[in-house]
């Protein structure tokens, strides 16, 4: 894939991202380390709210380095399977596994830290920081995280080394992203399709093995979900594997190589978008008969 | 808007100027005040030390709030509770061992008072942790009406008789309960100067300031040079409170603020920095209740009503949540104008109108206004009440901040959570080779970009 290399490319004001190779790793974290053929393992999963099960029962699997879609009509459970998945909810019944780890019931920034790290339906920025603070926020590992580094004099100089460098690196992704003009914007500020970049930018600066992006298109107009879709596509090359739940049926069709139907909190089908296309059940429950 | 805006930017000095200026209008409007009624040298010195001591307590309370509340969003109403388990605490263990037939019914454990106050700081800090464990898993609010309730249990429990007196490492020691403690330790002003060995200079400086003061000097500069060493440690809250805010330590803190789940999605343990940051603040409530009533002689379990807690809400109302520069302002502020202002104003009257006699109730004060039209009584009534009055004052100021101007004085300044500003690394080194140049130096990159990808598409 080269739409990633002649993006790189095309920062020309940056003499050390022309001598990139194609795939370098733009994010200066090494890329992702997949170790499992299967990053993400989800067996029996079951939520229930009151009398309403939302999830119920549902098994899959997602290889690493694909671009998995999960797809499934309004009250599937999709979104509560992301949350299962990610730590937001627990399940009551069921594990997931990421990269051969149990990781059910894990708190999100432990699941998070672990490789696996997902964005928001609705993008949630923090609107009174601006989009350099929201970036430098994500970087795992940063040493003025504890209080006493940030405020020892001496020590502290340590802390702003880091800064320098990890701003130096926000910028290489800000600019992957064309969002580097708006960087000292308040996240507030921002349109909706900027706040979709700046939410995936920031997730991708976690250095995240796997990224479960929930509905990354909605309300994002065509020629910046071309752009969105590049990105993921180059970061797919690159080893992330992708999980991504989106009503669109023709973007999922054509973008990923695996869909994963979810239907009353089960799984309907699974396989291949051709597969799925032909399957009666589906377009019986979702498609409505016309694809 | 735009005007204040920039005021931080265009005064000299910065923040630190801006604080200076308007420390300065606050004390001359002040001297002139007292010189335009005639006070004495002594009187207006007195003063000085007074609202210098006022600003000092509620621009400490106000900067630990600031980071409860303006950084990591924390809905703390309960400070005047690590104020009195602070003040408490170092009383107990720096008051000196009990003696029969003093004028003290308990002792202390009789250590220096250094060892008091961090003592006083941990048990403030640990009792922050008791309360936020519980509380911090739940929603804001919950930890309100916990912090709160925790103030209160505070205040009771140093009332009860059982914590009156009781024996700890085989010393008689207590809280005084309802009839209060006297705090019969060192002078802390001595002990201040004595660990410099500076106690005899300041004696000598103390005959010296007799050349301006002639009768018993040694009040009047205790006071001020007291004030002083509360500004010496609002200046240490600033600094460290500015470090812990532009660092990455700050930055999540401003992230759980802003959206606790976006945190926790990013791998950041909230819980830890929520707790982390609710400690720290509370050790600094815990000390500035140390440095506040530390010099008073005695303390009640009554003084700390939650009414102090929400003196010092006004405060960083006024200042701005959010800003450290803006939390000490507004401390300054509240002391000056809302918290001593009044007080001073009733004082002033009574030296411009020694005469007059206020009538003792409602009745009196305003039937003279309705028989003959003479409001003089009504007038001194309002003056007499001011006490009263000032919490109607405060609600006033605080309605109409509400209105007009919710962010307070400094509140709309967003300032920076990183260790270095936020700018545009390659603007920085870009604008040494000329290619591009100014605070556009991103837009040029980012249209080449664009064409980039359109090319490859």
């Amino acid at each position: 894939m080269s739409k990633t290399g002649n993006d790189a490319d095309a920062t020309e004001t940056d003499p050390n991202a022309a001598e990139n190779p194609a795939d370098a790793p733009i994010l200066g974290g090494g890329g992702p380390t997949v170790t499992a053929e299967r990053p993400l393992e989800v067996e029996g999963l079951r939520k229930s709210f009151g009398g309403i099960t939302a999830v119920d029962g549902a098994s899959f699997h997602v290889e690493g380095g694909t671009l998995t879609g999960l797809i499934g009509p309004n009250g599937a459970g999709k979104s509560t399977t992301f949350n299962l998945i990610t730590g937001m909810l627990s399940p009551d019944e069921g594990t997931v596994a990421f990269n051969d780890e149990d990781i059910t019931g894990m708190e999100p920034h432990a699941i998070a830290n672990k490789g696996l790290v997902r964005t928001f339906q609705i993008a949630r920025e923090l609107e009174d920081m601006t989009v350099l603070e929201n970036m430098m926020l994500a970087p795992k590992g940063q040493r003025g995280e504890k209080l006493w580094r940030s405020v020892t004099p001496g020590v502290r100089d340590d802390v702003i080394a880091q800064e320098e460098e990890l701003l130096e690196r926000v910028w290489d992704v800000l600019e992957f992203f064309d969002i580097d003009h708006i960087a000292d914007e308040y996240a507030g500020n921002l349109s909706g399709g900027q706040r979709k970049l700046l939410e995936m930018a920031r997730a991708l600066l976690t250095d995240p093995d796997m990224l479960l992006l929930d509905e990354p298109f909605a309300g994002v107009n065509p020629s910046l979900e071309k752009r969105l879709l590049k990105h993921i596509h180059g970061l797919k090359e690159q080893g992330y594997t992708f999980l991504l739940v989106e009503h669109d049926m023709d973007l999922i069709m054509e973008n990923c190589e695996h869909v994963i139907v979810l239907h009353q909190g089960r799984i309907l089908t699974e396989g291949t978008p051709a597969d799925i296309k032909s399957n009666e059940e589906v377009i019986e429950a979702y498609l409505g008969g016309n694809v | 808007m735009s005007v204040r805006e920039d005021l931080g930017n265009r005064m000299p000095g910065g923040d630190a100027g801006l604080i200076v200026a308007v420390l300065v209008v606050l004390y001359v409007a002040y001297v002139l005040a007292g010189v335009g009624l005639g006070y004495s040298l002594r009187g207006q010195l007195n003063t000085v030390a007074v609202l210098t001591f006022y600003i000092g307590a509620f621009a400490m309370l106000a900067l630990a709030l600031n980071l409860h509340w303006g950084y990591t969003g924390l809905f703390n109403i309960g400070i005047v509770g690590f104020m009195a388990i602070g003040i408490y605490v170092m009383a107990l263990v720096s008051k000196p061992l009990y003696q029969s037939g003093g004028a003290a019914q308990v002792g202390g454990l009789g250590l220096p008072i250094v060892v008091g106050i961090v003592a006083g700081m941990v048990a403030a800090a640990l009792l922050g942790l008791v309360v936020a464990l519980p509380a911090l898993r739940l929603r804001a609010d919950y930890l309100a009406i916990v912090t709160i309730a925790m103030s209160e249990i505070v205040r009771f429990s140093f009332l009860s008789g059982e914590f009156q007196r009781f024996t700890l490492f085989g010393r008689r020691v207590g809280f005084g309960g309802g009839s209060g403690l006297i705090l019969d330790f060192t002078d802390p002003l001595q002990a201040f100067f004595e660990t410099f060995g500076l106690w005899n200079a300041y004696l000598g400086f103390v005959d010296a300031f007799g050349a301006i003061v002639p009768t018993n000097p040694k009040p009047v500069v205790d006071g001020l040079v007291y004030g002083l060493v509360l500004l010496l440690f609002v200046a240490a809250y600033y600094w460290l409170l500015k470090r812990t805010g532009e660092s990455p330590f700050g930055r999540v803190l401003k992230a759980i603020r802003e959206d606790e789940d976006v945190a926790n999605s990013l791998g950041k343990d909230t819980n830890q920095f929520k707790i982390k940051s609710f400690m720290l603040g509370c050790a600094l409530m815990g000390l500035a209740g140390i440095l506040w009533f530390m010099t008073q002689g005695a303390v009640t379990p009554n003084t700390f009503r939650p009414r102090i807690t929400f003196f010092v809400w006004i405060a960083l109302i006024i200042g701005g949540a959010g800003s450290n520069t803006g939390s000490v302002l507004g401390g300054a502020v509240f002391a000056a104008v809302l918290y001593q202002g009044p007080r001073y104003f009733k004082n002033l009257v009574d030296a411009a109108l020694p005469s007059f006699n206020a009538p003792s109730s409602f009745g009196p004060a305003v039937a003279p206004l309705l028989s003959n039209l003479n409001p003089a009584p009504l007038f001194y009534y309002t003056v007499d009440s001011i006490r009263q009055l000032q919490l109607v004052l405060m609600g006033l100021v605080l309605i109409w901040l509400m209105h007009n101007r919710p962010e307070g004085m400094l509140g709309h300044r967003k300032e920076t959570a990183a260790g270095i500003p936020l700018t545009s690394p390659r603007t920085r080194t870009a604008a040494t080779d000329g290619s591009t140049g100014g605070d556009e130096g991103g837009r040029p990159t980012d249209a080449e970009g664009g064409e980039g990808g359109e090319r490859d598409e």
